[in-house]
């Protein structure tokens, strides 16, 4: 039998919510199945199996925060016959399944469970989410009234029993409050440096318009993919910009998955990766922006999405401002800021020109590189988006 | 369909990218992107969006001309027989 743990969803997720079950006890699951919902403060986020397996018992019902590491499922492997399941009532004194170390979960019966068996066999069957969250509280959920299916006793159950129900988080408020702690933390933590740079975008403007003009809208592209390209291109040939600073220790990447940082509606910014961006073709880079925007939005990312940037990009190209200083997203060791492209006045071979430029940044962790090594990725970034053709 | 339906298609369209849109409150003269928060990736959708349900084709080179709702309009209009 395989426990799926609640999966970290992003570096700074301590804990879930349990917003719905896609799997049913004796469904069969594949890896890479979708089989929960799980809403974090920053979106509500599809969980995966990366085990194949017959689901055998869902022990979280929807509603339920737990910390990360805590079993959601059960899964029989192949051919495994399945013992008896924890939550019939017959079942011996409540039992916590196993847990990583640290997170507590009461094992032990509460005073009143004690001597209450002789009547179990008659009252309804318990949840092994209710049974827990009742041991937690020192209650006997047998001696509930039951609202779930055959009368049993769930997790609301145990809860609207010891007090009203907590008013739904404020998500707007919980995306700010983690938005918060990671930059916090980044600041306190993270020694960056910065560096500019103005670059003529004459070229890629005007491909980009001859480019848009044989194309129906919906394959048109936006500067941004140009930007994800180049940056990820670079990343290639750079790889103290692309990866992950662990324990001290710093993890190049092989891939270079690249965050978008996208601002929600209402506030708060969630930066999900185009994964692999090193090796997509820039019209691959535009729909999976498109559809990374749109589900971010619609508070919709997977699992991975969040937690796999190797490097991450913001764009604040769209407001007029002429640079962004990125905050950089533990553990990841640069941010790449692109500004709003002008007209600006630009020499070119001696004479004075009209040229779209954009002013590009980078903020790097200095623990990992040096100012000479993030000046040489951003000479590459500059002319790598010389090339549009090549993109 | 005419002027008037024609507006409310847009305004409903505009609510699919801009769910915080309220129809009374949008002046059909000010540009869109002063009254409602889209950034370049918003506006290609909503446009892609009145494509599809207009049948209008809307080259790149014209996005300039279209900044408020009565831009919209006018644009629009001859392609969908609005009088």
């Amino acid at each position: 039998m395989i426990e799926l743990p609640l999966p970290s969803l992003g570096a700074d997720m301590e804990k879930g919510t349990l917003l719905e079950w896609r799997v049913h006890p004796g469904d069969a699951v594949a890896k890479g199945d979708i089989v929960a919902v799980v809403d974090t403060t920053k979106a509500a986020l599809d969980v995966e199996s990366w085990q194949s397996g017959t689901v055998h018992e869902l022990l979280l019902e929807p509603g339920q925060t737990v910390p990360v590491g805590t079993p959601m499922l059960t899964l029989l492997d192949p051919g495994e016959v399945a013992p008896p399941a924890r939550s019939r009532p017959e079942a011996a004194a409540p039992q916590a399944p196993p847990t990583p170390a640290g997170i507590p979960v009461a094992t032990a019966p509460s005073p009143a469970t004690v001597g209450g068996a002789a009547g179990r066999a008659t009252r309804h069957p318990v949840s092994p989410a209710a049974r827990r969250r009742a041991a937690e509280l020192g209650i006997d959920p047998a001696g509930l009234h039951g609202t779930g299916p055959s009368g049993a006793v769930t997790l609301k159950d145990v809860e609207a029993s010891v007090a009203p129900p907590a008013p739904a988080a404020d998500r707007t408020a919980a995306i700010r409050a983690a938005v918060a702690a990671a930059m916090a933390r980044s600041k306190r933590e993270v020694p960056h440096y910065y560096l500019t740079d103005d670059v003529p975008l004459g070229r890629a403007t005007q491909w980009l318009q001859r480019t848009n003009l044989d194309r129906p809208i919906k394959e048109r592209l936006l500067p941004a993919a140009l930007y994800v390209r180049a940056v990820a291109c670079a990343a290639v040939n750079h790889p103290a910009m692309n990866g992950l600073l662990v324990a001290g220790e710093f993890r190049p990447s092989t891939t270079v998955n690249v965050g978008m940082a996208i601002s929600l509606r209402g506030g708060g910014v969630v930066a999900p990766a185009i994964r692999a961006a090193e090796s997509k073709s820039l019209v691959e880079v535009m729909q999976a922006l498109s559809d990374l925007v749109g589900r971010a939005r619609a508070g919709r990312l997977r699992r991975n999405e969040l937690a796999d940037p190797t490097i991450t990009i913001t764009n604040l190209g769209d407001n007029s401002v002429t640079a962004v200083h990125g905050v950089i997203y533990m553990p990841q060791v640069a941010m790449i800021g692109f500004g709003t492209v002008r007209e600006r006045p630009w020499v070119v071979d001696g004479k004075l020109v009209a040229m779209p430029v954009i002013t590009t940044t980078l903020a790097a962790d200095h623990r990992v590189s040096d100012g000479h090594a993030g000046a040489r990725f951003m000479a590459e970034v500059a002319a790598r988006l010389q090339r549009p053709e090549e993109l | 369909m005419d002027e008037h339906e024609l507006r409310a298609t847009l305004v409903s369209l505009l609510q699919r990218v801009a769910p915080e849109v309220e129809p009374g409150t949008l002046d059909p003269r000010l540009p869109l992107r002063e009254q409602v928060d889209l950034d370049s990736m918003d506006f290609l959708n909503f446009l892609i969006s009145v494509h599809e349900r207009l049948g209008v084709d809307i080259p790149e080179a014209d996005y300039g001309r279209l900044r408020c709702l009565d831009d919209l309009v006018a644009y629009l209009r001859p392609g969908v027989g609005a009088a």
